[in-house]
């Protein structure tokens, strides 16, 4: 019997409407797809002189930036090493910042100011930063050399808090990271007080009636619900944190070499390097196109990890990563 | 974890040799929960009055009536969830083996440790196995027990959901279907050995089948634990229950107990006509 059946497929011709929908988002996601490969393309092709002189290897690997010698030595592993350091600062100090306010917001604040709560939060990640930069570089980084050099008496046994002889604190690493973590940490506690809100009230219930405190609800049901949430806070906040230049461009020297020392003088971030060095030579300008590009590559990978864990974190059941 | 794989365990009787000790959990043995003039708001509305009620160590008490009579705030207001709604307010006063639940110097968390709940839809922990949810209120207490594996047998089995799953307790307990999730909270309310176990329509999500396992459990929990229920189902009522309180609302009052007593009583000559009419199915 079941042999002689044939299966029919039931399709429909899509309505005029929904037709004409299909056609104007699809143009809308084809146009955001051409722009980033038109401006991976313009980078690419712009950066040619330069890569041709140095070699995309020597390019990659080289922590100087000369350009009065024959052939030119430039390469942006300082750069790039700078910009890790000064992300990942102001990641480590944004992210825990980020997630306390998020769970003071969406578990200990009552529900009226809750609202007001969310709404600073999220005014706070619209502040040109610009602004933080400028209020870092001219009043917080004096405020951070005390605590600078505090940490490096007490931890310069942890090689990246050692210092030399003389150290100056002013202009370091660890104070553009600072000032950078202020800018990090607004998109931080939105994405994860966004995720946290979200947890299911039935197993907060179910957590409160077996006897829980609310800071062991919060272990039990909030922060492993939210643990997918939190990476991906993480990551858009280092997004954020790799491209940032302002702040960077007006606090670090920009001296292309690598530095480890992140309580010293010293360091330089890609896109830092670009602000200060723009409008130069037609050479240089091109370098600065193949400093952009790598730059471009390393923030379009963090942020397409970062929204891919954000994306899997509804279910509730945590994400591996 | 051998020890446990190869017990051959029987449904209904607890399993381990030696039944698993805890310290620093709640007194041992069922109690009686008394409730005095108690009355709920939210916000500046009454919706339950004047509940005076007995529910006695060791039985079980139905509470039924239509919804929206203040049935389930009762419930709430038994360990203390009821505050935790915004608005939330209340009067009178509830006993717990004769002391106050909202006296002074009686917290939330050592009630709701006395007083174990589960609720309407099953809220387990998804994400975590079926061993952890069962051991998670223990976590959260920071109670200790001498034997984990045997506590978690014999909760299950309490639950009627050790059969199904003593080969997979390390699976997430998100995994199960909804009448084993509910089991499964059961369990979870009960490793922590309770002295009552609230249950607020624990079987209205569920198939027949689920609904007829879980009423086994209930009968097997009596005398050990104090369980109140709350259920719609007047059938399911007649059969789990010792005792039956009937709530009823008029239109915008407050919820009141309209009549209490045994449950053949209320089920067989009610003294309000309109329990009768509840009871059998005239309205509501």
């Amino acid at each position: 019997m079941a042999a002689e059946r044939t299966p029919r497929f039931v399709t429909e011709e899509p309505a005029q409407v929904d037709r004409w929908f299909d056609r104007i988002t699809l143009a809308a996601g084809v146009v955001v797809l051409v722009l980033l490969t038109l401006v991976g393309l313009f980078l690419l092709l712009r950066s040619r002189d330069a890569l041709s002189v140095t070699g995309v290897w020597e390019f990659l690997t080289r922590a100087e930036w000369r350009t009065d010698v024959k052939p030119a030595r430039i390469g942006v592993l300082g750069l790039v090493m700078g910009t890790v350091l000064v992300a990942f600062t102001a990641v480590a100090i944004a992210v825990p910042f980020g997630v306390l306010a998020a769970l003071f917001i969406t578990e200990y604040s009552s529900t009226r100011s809750r609202r007001y709560l969310t709404a600073l939060v999220d005014l706070l990640a619209a502040v040109p930063s610009v602004l933080f930069g400028i209020w870092g570089f001219r009043f917080l980084s004096a405020q951070i050399e005390p605590l600078s050099r505090w940490i490096s008496r007490h931890f310069s046994w942890i090689p990246i808090f050692a210092t030399g002889k003389h150290p100056r604190f002013s202009g370091s690493i660890f104070i553009a990271g600072i000032v950078v973590s202020l800018m990090a940490l607004p998109i931080v506690a939105s994405v994860v007080r966004e995720v946290f809100a979200q947890t299911p009230p039935g197993e907060k219930e179910a957590a409160f009636a077996l006897g829980a405190t609310r800071w062991g609800m919060i272990r039990l049901v909030v922060l492993p619900f939210g643990r997918g949430g939190i990476i991906g806070g993480a990551m858009l906040g280092l997004g954020r944190a790799l491209g940032e230049t302002i702040a960077v461009a007006l606090i670090l020297p920009q001296v292309a070499q690598v530095v480890f020392h992140i309580l010293e003088n010293g360091g330089a971030t890609v896109s830092g390097f670009i602000a200060n060095r723009a409008g130069s030579d037609d050479f240089t300008t091109s370098g600065l196109m193949a400093a952009g590009l790598v730059l471009f590559f390393l923030t379009l990978g963090t942020n397409m990890v970062a929204s891919v864990v954000v994306s899997h974190s509804r279910s509730g059941a945590g994400v591996e990563l | 974890m051998t020890d446990t794989l190869v017990r051959t365990p029987s449904p209904s009787a607890p399993i381990a040799s030696t039944p698993p000790t805890l310290t620093g959990g709640p007194p041992v043995g069922a109690a009686t929960v008394e409730a005095r003039d108690a009355c709920a708001w939210f916000g500046e509305r009454l919706v339950l009055e004047g509940v005076n009620l007995v529910m006695a160590r060791g039985e079980v008490t139905a509470l039924i009536g239509p919804s929206g009579c203040g049935k389930s705030t009762f419930l709430r207001m038994l360990n203390r969830m009821h505050e935790l709604v915004p608005g939330a307010a209340l009067d009178g006063q509830i006993f717990l083996d004769g002391e106050d639940i909202y006296g002074r110097g009686m917290r939330a968390q050592q009630v709701r440790l006395r007083v174990g709940m589960v609720f309407q839809k099953p809220n387990p922990f998804p994400a975590m196995s079926i061993r952890e949810n069962v051991l998670s209120g223990l976590k959260l207490a920071r109670i200790k027990c001498d034997d984990t594996e045997a506590l978690v047998e014999q909760s299950l089995n309490r639950a009627s959901l050790w059969k199904e799953v003593r080969d997979r307790l390390g699976s997430p307990g998100g995994a199960l279907s909804g009448g084993q999730q509910q089991r499964l909270c059961i369990a979870r309310s009960l490793a922590v050995q309770p002295n009552v176990l609230l249950m607020d329509e624990p079987c209205s999500a569920l198939d027949p089948t689920s609904t007829r396992r879980i009423e086994d459990t209930i009968a097997e929990l009596r005398r050990q634990v104090t369980v109140v229920i709350v259920t719609h189902n007047m059938q399911q009522a007649h059969r789990v229950s010792d005792r039956c309180a009937f709530f009823l609302a008029a239109e915008n009052e407050p919820g009141i107990v309209v009549e209490q007593g045994p449950t053949e009583t209320i089920f067989t000559d009610p003294t309000d006509s309109r329990t009768r009419d509840y009871v059998q199915g005239r309205f509501g």
